[in-house]
């Protein structure tokens, strides 16, 4: 792979915090390789603005290998930027060329509200998991893991929907700003496996009850969740999560 | 006098016995207590789900924005437990043997017993939560070999072990949330631990949004906040991963316990550069088919393909015949970087070596035209079949190192170098889990107790999970059952005063430094210092210069360091300052301790101590001790040493000739 360094212009959301109004920042960043992580370009951005005695540009990360769910920039329009099934920190400058114009805004959804510049809080997420996304089982004598067999699969389609990283893009995507995919994916995992039965209705329609609350929209459907999750996330899990949903709610056995 | 409270009685009633008679605290008197747990990886996430679920009041804290974010996600592999489900051959005490020994015999011969005996009762704990670990077609767990074992013990989830993991000890957290038993705080991050006449009663932490410092008053607090490999700069940790809460529990009479230990794993992909931020780990299973080799010439600048078979080293099969590519982490990770110092590394940098799976992908090719009855195949088939069953095997590492380097790995070699990856040193504790400070814990990586001078793959998940789910549960109560008379435990008391005070003091005089150097680029500094002389290799002059230039940088730091924003505000640069002024305090500890043991074992080499062949040491005679430090004050500390007694384990020296 060659490598070769482009200069950029970066249109960047500032927002002091949640109750602030913001605004798109230019900044020019030169002699970037094409080597580097989008982040990377961040932080080089980032120790100009200390040395120039700015306000650095505030951003979530953390594990920078594409798992922890941490990151998450709208890169020109798109959740994560142009690269299919890759989160923000795993996305690297060979994506842009020299002379490109980047646009960075933070997650845009009522239930994420902006917390400082890119950073947003998505705790709704961790309510709707304590709504219902577990298996109601205490430390203690399960029992021996083999008892429990599980077609594979089943398991394999559990595991699928349990990669979900809660990052958020779906919501960002959304036009509805819907947490359907996000949510599908916990019922999925669970519902999909013996040990989830014994709550499945329950679960499902506690963590909608919990989703609605929280203030995100409906899902219409789209698909623009699916097209933008960086773990390959399917639709296919919402279909499922609706089924479970309408069977709970029909059924008079709760 | 250091005393670990190991149990009498034979190695294998030990734990059972202790559990038969340790105090217990009735249900009416657990709701009184109050637990603080700090870190929601694997160790905090388990032990707060599980101490809620017994009727505690328990409040949990994490740095980052949701408990699921903790590191613990990144582990890929899978985790060990004596199971025994292949019938292969494998057995509480075979897990417990195999790690003692990968440990290099410095590790405690009961915890590490303790670990074994509950490693079965985890994989069934996690399949009861709903882990969707893999399965085979007949619907029962599937297992995979890793290093240092000749069993198959370990359960994986794809190469998301740790994720799912975690996610199953976050859900029962989150259940315990609704529940009310326990209350969350979101990024939020201790900076201090409160004690009064001598006992561990809470915590200061700061709320990383408004800055606001809070005070939060325990019966005791657990730290549960993972390793420090970050003091290298450049690790296969998350950027966030520090070691503020146990530096801080150290400052306050703690003792660390070999913090010299530490792990540098072979397959990494390599630096590229000044920006690089951090290092991503391509799994150990890589080793299975990959061959590792450099050129035989010096800065040989020709692309691999061009380099003829006879002209390449592969110097892990030359040294090693016996083991070859599959030498344990510590042997392959210094062979590479004697390779690359010797002027044989490849890539841009130089300090890369090649992991081939051309040869992999024709075996496999062969051996599906074999299983298809396939005669006269051309070769392009061949290697079609090949790479097809390859990516099968190691598709989504293959893709993650395409999509970090923009090569393709099934075209050409992958270049990899070593990088640290795991602290096996970290917070001494007695056997209960508990630091020298009375009612302070330490659970997880952030403790020393179950690995010694070497970690063995996928048996960090099951420390973690054991020391959450099955050992805090019990030990805490031996402490817990003695405080049912303390009810209530005043955040204005004086110690809280002085501690909030203290930490204020030091936000302070960090923001009014107003230098010129950031943060940043002192970690740097810090990183590269560690790296080249407590890393792979050490040496006492080495070391001795480390220690003076990390009690320069220091100076520096605290006179030169420049920091944005305001206290009472949203303000990483203030939070990173905080950290890396710990990991600075911490390197030169490090040092300390990579000196002192004159001697090599595990992760720890050094080259005075080296057989003939270049291979690591040990003096047991001198060195069967775990090494507790009780810091006295700037640049100062006092070596207690807790002696290592094998009673059942006869400790030889390894070889993989």
């Amino acid at each position: 792979m060659e490598h070769y360094n482009m200069n950029l212009t970066l249109k960047v959301w500032r927002q002091e915090n949640t109750n602030a109004k913001g605004r798109f920042e230019t900044y020019k960043v030169a002699d970037i390789s094409s080597e580097m992580s989008f982040l990377e370009m961040i932080d080089v951005l980032n120790e100009r603005l200390v040395r120039e005695g700015a306000d650095p540009i505030a951003f979530d990360h953390d594990c920078r290998e594409g798992i922890c769910g941490m990151c998450s920039m709208h890169i020109n329009g798109r959740p994560h930027g142009p690269w299919h099934a890759t989160t923000t920190c795993q996305l690297h400058m060979r994506a842009f060329k020299d002379g490109d114009t980047i646009v960075v805004e933070p997650w845009r959804a009522q239930a994420f509200p902006v917390i400082k510049d890119l950073v947003t809080d998505r705790s709704s997420f961790d309510r709707i998991v304590q709504a219902g996304g577990f298996v109601s089982i205490n430390t203690g004598n399960a029992v021996d893991g083999n008892a429990i067999p599980v077609e594979k699969d089943k398991a394999d389609a559990s595991f699928a929907a349990a990669s979900c990283i809660a990052c958020g893009a779906c919501v960002a995507a959304c036009k509805n700003a819907s947490a359907s995919l996000f949510m599908a994916a916990k019922v999925a995992h669970l519902n999909l496996l013996p040990q989830g039965q014994p709550e499945r209705k329950s679960r499902v329609l506690s963590m909608v009850a919990q989703m609605d609350k929280e203030g995100f929209g409906s899902c219409t459907f789209t698909g623009a969740c699916e097209a933008v999750c960086p773990k390959e996330i399917s639709i296919t899990n919402i279909s499922r999560m609706n089924k479970d949903y309408l069977m709970a709610g029909l059924s008079s056995e709760k | 006098m250091l005393n670990a409270k190991i149990p009498d009685g034979s190695l294998d009633k030990k734990w059972e016995d202790y559990k038969g008679h340790v105090k217990l605290v009735n249900p009416a008197n657990k709701r009184k207590l109050e637990i603080i747990i700090v870190g929601t990886g694997l160790a905090g996430a388990s032990a707060a789900a599980s101490l809620g679920e017994l009727g505690y009041k328990v409040k949990v804290f994490c740095f980052q924005d949701s408990p699921r974010r903790a590191h613990s996600i990144a582990a890929q592999g899978g985790i060990n437990a004596a199971k025994n489900y292949q019938n292969d051959g494998d057995s509480v005490f075979r897990l417990f043997y195999d790690t003692i020994k990968g440990g290099d015999y410095r590790a405690r011969e009961a915890n590490v017993h303790r670990l074994a005996e509950v490693s079965a009762n985890i994989i069934d704990q996690c399949v009861a939560q709903g882990v969707p670990f893999a399965r085979e077609y007949g619907g029962l767990l599937s297992n995979r070999s890793f290093g240092g074992t000749q069993v198959q013990r370990t359960f994986y989830a794809a190469g998301q072990t740790g994720q799912q993991l975690l996610i199953g000890a976050y859900q029962a957290l989150e259940r315990q949330v609704a529940l009310g038993n326990v209350k969350q705080y979101t990024r939020h991050e201790m900076l201090e631990v409160v004690t009064i006449d001598g006992k561990a009663r809470g915590i200061i932490a700061r709320n990383l949004v408004t800055g606001e410092l809070e005070r939060h008053a325990g019966h005791a607090v657990l730290l549960c906040s993972g390793g420090y490999g970050n003091v290298f700069y450049l690790s296969t940790n998350a950027m966030g991963s520090n070691t503020t809460a146990i530096w801080k529990a150290h400052r306050k009479g703690a003792h660390f316990g070999n913090p010299c230990f530490t792990q540098i794993h072979p397959t990494c992909i390599p630096v590229t550069g000044e920006h690089q931020s951090k290092l991503t780990l391509m799994s150990e299973s890589l080793r299975n088919d990959g061959r590792i080799w450099v050129p035989k010439k010096k800065a040989d600048d020709r692309r691999p393909g061009d380099i003829p078979e006879e002209e390449r080293d592969y110097y892990l099969e030359r040294r090693y015949p016996a083991f070859g590519n599959l030498v344990p982490r510590d042997v392959a990770s210094r062979a590479a970087k004697e390779r690359c110092d010797a002027g044989y590394g490849v890539g841009t940098s130089k300090q890369a070596v090649y992991l081939d799976y051309a040869d992999a992908i024709q075996r496999y090719g062969k051996i599906e035209a074999g299983k298809r009855n396939l005669a006269n195949v051309d070769a392009a088939t061949i290697t079609a079949m090949g790479k097809e069953v390859v990516k099968e095997k190691y598709g989504n590492l293959f893709d993650m190192y395409e999509k970090i380097t923009g090569e393709n790995p099934y075209e050409v070699p992958m270049r990899i170098y070593p990088a640290v990856h795991y602290t096996m040193g970290g917070l001494w504790v007695d056997y209960e889990l508990m630091t020298s400070i009375p009612g302070l814990y330490a659970l997880g990586e952030c403790n020393f107790s179950d690995h010694g001078a070497n970690r063995l793959g996928a048996s960090a998940l099951m420390q973690g999970l054991a020391d959450g789910y099955f050992v805090i549960p019990y030990t805490i109560g031996n402490y817990l059952a003695d405080e049912i008379r303390t009810t209530n435990i005043p955040t204005d008391h004086p110690s809280f005063i002085d501690a909030e005070k203290a930490v204020s003091d030091r936000l302070n005089q960090l923001m009014s430094i107003k230098g010129t150097e950031t943060v940043e680029s002192m970690h740097k500094r810090l990183g590269k210092i560690m790296w080249d002389k407590c890393g792979m290799a050490r040496n006492r002059e080495g070391l001795t210069q480390a220690i003076k230039e990390i009690q320069e940088l220091k100076k520096e730091f605290w006179s030169n360091i420049r920091i944005p924003g305001k206290i009472a505000d949203f303000n990483p640069e203030l939070d990173k300052a905080n950290r890396v002024a710990d990991f600075i305090e911490l390197g030169e500890l490090m040092c300390r301790d990579a000196l002192h043991r004159e001697e090599s074992c595990g992760g720890h080499f050094r080259e005075e101590h080296q057989t003939e062949e270049g291979e690591a040491l040990r003096h047991d005679d001198q060195f069967m001790y775990v090494a507790a430090w009780q810091m006295k004050g700037e640049h100062e500390w006092e070596l207690h040493k807790e002696p290592l007694n094998y009673e059942v384990v006869k400790p030889s020296q390894r070889s993989y000739k």
